[in-house]
């Protein structure tokens, strides 16, 4: 590749931060690598990998605290971006390279109306007059695809969708017709059916517009689906590179191959999901990959039983008026002893509610939810406290689950003294050493507060906590969605042992389908409060019979296809 | 507040460091807020000290001429006391004598043989004091130190209850939310639209005079702020996960409020309280300087400042400068301590 082709040239790139006055952290170390015209590069790698650090670097949108030594340079155009003067800079930003970030909510100003703010940039960068540029955005948002889009210039940011808001943020970045697109995790707070969505219309505006992209992103499922050549990045260095099609199907380093195994896939099922050790560690324990079969029949024990089950929020409206907001309409289900029941649905669909219904962290408007027989939503608050325990619930964001003031010490024996469990201090500090082992962390955790772990980490500790309870219905609400794939294979490997040896039952709720076929042996669909459907997690994605199902199922990355390579 | 915490600490204690530990550890190693402890305990030691009448029990005796000038000044002029030297002991005209029309004039002598049985011994009198004195010539410094003992006192035991009153009532505000948010609110807003003066004086005049009335006035006064505070920490928190994990545990009410939530509101109450005591110290200037504080025979920094409103004006500084220096140092002092207190007992910092 000379360099004539080259949009951009990163050369050996390296970034650290200051963290106080003798420590600094090198988040970047050494990075080289080219954006070509017209292509599209994607940025692979893990939370940690210094893979946003490295787009910030282009931009120069570092925090203070960073510094880039001298023999670092960014190339585009002749220009030496790290050290190109201000205005040479501010013309460039937004201009010539742009970008979208992850959260799209966070990134418009909510007290302009969209069309405003696309204006704006019009008005900086080309000298557009106001009212050339407010029907600019209109043309704009119609090519984004946003219907109305007369009426939507007018709109506020909260008026929207977050799959529009993102629209919206891509029609700014598009609107100086950029060379260079930075896009930043975009569709990672986007459902699966609005993901696929973006990457298409991401993937017409590169065509239309003749830019580049820089993709950044976790998840090599897309990178399958949108790049042309991919980077892959661990702990600031640059573990591979190449054409798409060489790390998908031939990928040459130990950890590419291992993000590429982590997650689980749709077509097989093994007893346990390979982790980065299997293929870091010499050798490696690459024991049982055979397949797991799943399923309930009729034959399996009912541990719950949920008739009905209903939840209407009440949402004020003017003075005095109340709107009826139902949430979750007529859901039954029955979950089996030692089986795993997975909820998928896009958000707003329900499904955290019905979780928290469930453990009566809300109040339920109707129906029953059956557990040895009695109602749990009939009982009193005393009467609750001897069920509380048998029902716990992992929530879906470790770093706010953990309260950052007690010791993982304390969180442990916490519920174990509220429901008696143990005998004194000292048989509970034992049990809480011995969850720890169980769930994979070292003793001294004990003495630790939660924010010294890292996410996965911090998982494990609300699975312990959990499991001090001995519960015999575990609610799993999203709780490997915030984490990298190779700790997501972690964890659910974990879960799957602890299902395994305590036949607990999981009610799994998750939007990833991926993972969800993995671990669950019913499925069930929901969207706006209802089921949809409820099946065998097999049956289920080979015959879907609703068109939702369907539409959701089409709408999975599929990663690497070799087809597309024509 | 979060000795809950401590309590489940392990019994393999001795072997890792628990909350307090560690707490102490981080504040250790930071020297401000090493220097800005050393400073309040001293003024705390100051304090028991001159309780226990260790130091300063002599502050109420005369001990200097008046307006005393302080020992490194001690050459200046002093014309007041000039002028009461003057007045005392050298009677500018001879008294006219009236022995014929008075009549108390036969016992005259008699009285003048009676007294001079008691032995008079005339104090002789500082012409300079440590840091100066005055009016009456007591040494200020001495008062400095004894007015310690009441500023303090008051101070800290005020902004105590008022952080109490506040972090309770806005606990159950934002806790609870509801009915009982509602009433609270309106209790806050009927409290608040008072104006502040006028409401410390209507409590001054219901109450008696003393030193505990103006630690109830200002307790029942001061605790709004930190209500409002308490109560958006509280409605933010409640909402958060590791609060809902701690319902799905079956944690109490009582414990969610107050061993879950309350640590991670600690910073904000912490730093409230030390804004509070700076305040009420104060406040309580105010109010000594309305002669609805402390009582005449007491002295405090409020009094001090009071007095030295007048003294300024001729020229004697002294007073002013002990007052406002001593609470000045412990202010800092104290806001630099609780400061340093809230980054110790944060794990979160980074």
């Amino acid at each position: 590749m000379t360099s004539e082709q080259n949009l951009l040239e990163i050369r050996d790139l390296r970034v650290s931060f200051r963290v106080d006055r003798h420590t600094t952290f090198d988040a970047v170390k050494g990075i080289t690598f080219d954006i070509p015209t017209h292509r599209t590069v994607a940025l692979v790698g893990e939370s940690g990998s210094g893979k946003s650090v490295s787009a910030m670097s282009i931009l120069g949108l570092l925090p203070e605290n960073a510094a880039i030594p001298a023999e670092s340079r960014i190339l585009y155009g002749g220009t030496d971006l790290l050290r190109a003067p201000r205005e040479r800079m501010l013309d460039i930003r937004g201009k010539d390279i742009s970008v979208i970030f992850q959260e799209p909510m966070t990134s418009l100003n909510p007290v302009f109306p969209v069309g405003e703010q696309i204006g704006e940039v019009l008005r900086l960068h080309m000298g557009m007059s106001p009212k050339a540029a407010a029907a600019r955005a209109v043309e704009l948002l119609s090519e984004v695809g946003i219907p109305e889009p007369q009426l939507r210039v007018r709109s506020f940011p909260h008026e929207l969708s977050g799959g529009q808001q993102q629209r919206v943020m891509i029609a700014m970045a598009i609107a100086c017709e950029p060379k260079l697109l930075i896009a930043d995790e975009p569709t990672t707070a986007l459902d699966v059916t609005i993901q696929k969505q973006i990457l298409d219309l991401m993937a017409r505006l590169q065509e239309r517009h003749h830019m580049s992209v820089l993709f950044i992103t976790h998840d090599l499922g897309v990178v399958g689906e949108i790049a042309d050549h991919v980077v892959v990045m661990q702990n600031g260095v640059i573990r591979e590179q190449g054409p798409v099609r060489d790390i998908f199907e031939r990928p040459q380093h130990a950890y590419t191959k291992a993000l590429l195994e982590c997650r689980p896939r749709l077509d097989r099922r093994p007893m346990r999901l390979p982790v980065i050790e299997d293929f870091m560690g010499e050798g490696g324990g690459r024991a049982n990959f055979a397949e797991r079969p799943r399923g309930v029949t009729r034959d399996d024990a009912v541990v719950l039983e949920v008739k009905g089950l209903g939840k209407t929020f009440f949402l004020k409206e003017g003075l005095f008026g109340k709107r009826a907001v139902p949430a979750v309409k007529d859901v039954s289900f029955r979950l089996a002893r030692g089986k795993t029941l997975g909820l998928v649905g896009e958000s707003g669909s329900g499904k955290t509610t019905v979780g928290l219904t469930l453990m009566r962290l809300h109040d339920a408007t109707s129906g029953e939810v059956l557990f040895e027989g009695r109602n749990l939503l009939s009982l009193s608050d005393r009467e609750m406290m001897a069920y509380r325990r048998r029902i716990q619930i992992i929530f879906q964001n470790p770093y706010a689950s953990l309260n950052p003031r007690f010791t993982v010490g304390n969180i442990l024996t916490e519920p174990m003294k509220i429901h008696g469990i143990g005998r004194d201090a000292k048989e509970r500090v034992e049990m809480a050493f011995h969850l720890l082992s169980r769930v994979g962390l070292p003793e001294a955790s004990f003495y630790k507060y939660p924010h010294e772990f890292s996410g996965g980490q911090r998982q494990r500790i609300a699975i312990a906590r959990c499991l001090t309870m001995k519960p015999d219905v575990l609610i799993c609400d999203e709780s490997v969605s915030a984490l990298d794939v190779s700790v997501q294979a972690q964890v659910l490997n974990l879960l799957q042992d602890l299902q395994d040896e305590y036949r607990l039952s999981y009610i799994f709720i998750s939007h990833d389908l991926a993972v969800v076929k993995y671990i669950s042996d019913e499925i069930m669909v929901m969207n706006q409060g209802e089921i949809v459907e409820i099946a065998n997690a097999d049956e289920i994605y080979l015959n879907p019979r609703q068109e939702y199902t369907r539409s959701l199922l089409a709408s999975i990355p599929r990663g690497w296809d070799a087809s597309r390579a024509a | 507040m979060s000795s809950v915490t401590a309590n489940c600490a392990p019994p393999a204690m001795q072997e890792s460091p628990g909350l307090w530990v560690l707490a102490w550890r981080r504040l250790r190693n930071d020297r401000v807020g090493m220097v800005s402890l050393a400073v309040v305990a001293a003024y705390l030691l100051m304090m028991i000290a001159s309780y226990a009448g260790i130091l300063a029990g002599d502050w109420n005796k005369e001990k200097g001429v008046s307006y005393a000038n302080p020992s490194f000044l001690a050459g200046a002029e002093n014309l007041e006391a000039k002028e009461v030297t003057q007045r005392d002991f050298a009677p500018k005209a001879k008294p006219v004598d009236l022995s014929d029309i008075d009549p108390l004039a036969p016992r005259y002598k008699e009285w003048e043989e009676r007294a001079a049985k008691i032995a008079v011994t005339e104090v002789k009198r500082a012409e300079s004091l440590p840091f100066g004195g005055d009016k009456w010539g007591r040494d200020v410094l001495a008062k400095a130190v004894k007015g310690s003992e009441v500023s303090i006192f008051v101070g800290l035991t005020a902004a105590l209850f008022a952080t109490l009153i506040g972090t309770i009532l806005g606990a159950m505000a934002g806790y609870w939310g509801g009915k009982v948010n509602d009433f609270l609110e309106w209790f806050y807003n009927i409290f608040t639209s008072i104006p502040y003066i006028l409401l410390i004086l209507a409590f001054a005049a219901v109450f008696k005079r003393g030193l505990d009335t103006i630690i109830v006035i200002l307790a029942l006064t001061g605790w709004t702020g930190i209500y409002r505070l308490v109560r958006a920490e509280y409605i933010k928190h409640c909402g958060r996960e590791y609060v809902k994990a701690a319902q799905a545990i079956g944690a109490s009410h009582f414990s969610r409020m107050f061993v879950h939530i309350l640590p991670n509101a600690s910073h904000v109450i912490l730093v409230q309280l030390s804004q509070h005591v700076v305040s009420f110290i104060k406040a309580e200037v105010i109010l000594s300087f309305l002669g609805l504080g402390v009582p005449v025979d007491m002295v405090s920094w409020g009094t001090m400042l009071a007095e030295a409103q007048n003294e300024l004006v001729i020229g004697k500084w002294w007073q002013l400068f002990a007052a406002g220096a001593s609470m000045a140092i412990l202010v800092t002092g104290f806001s630099m301590l609780t400061d340093s207190l809230r980054d110790a007992l944060d794990p979160k910092l980074k």
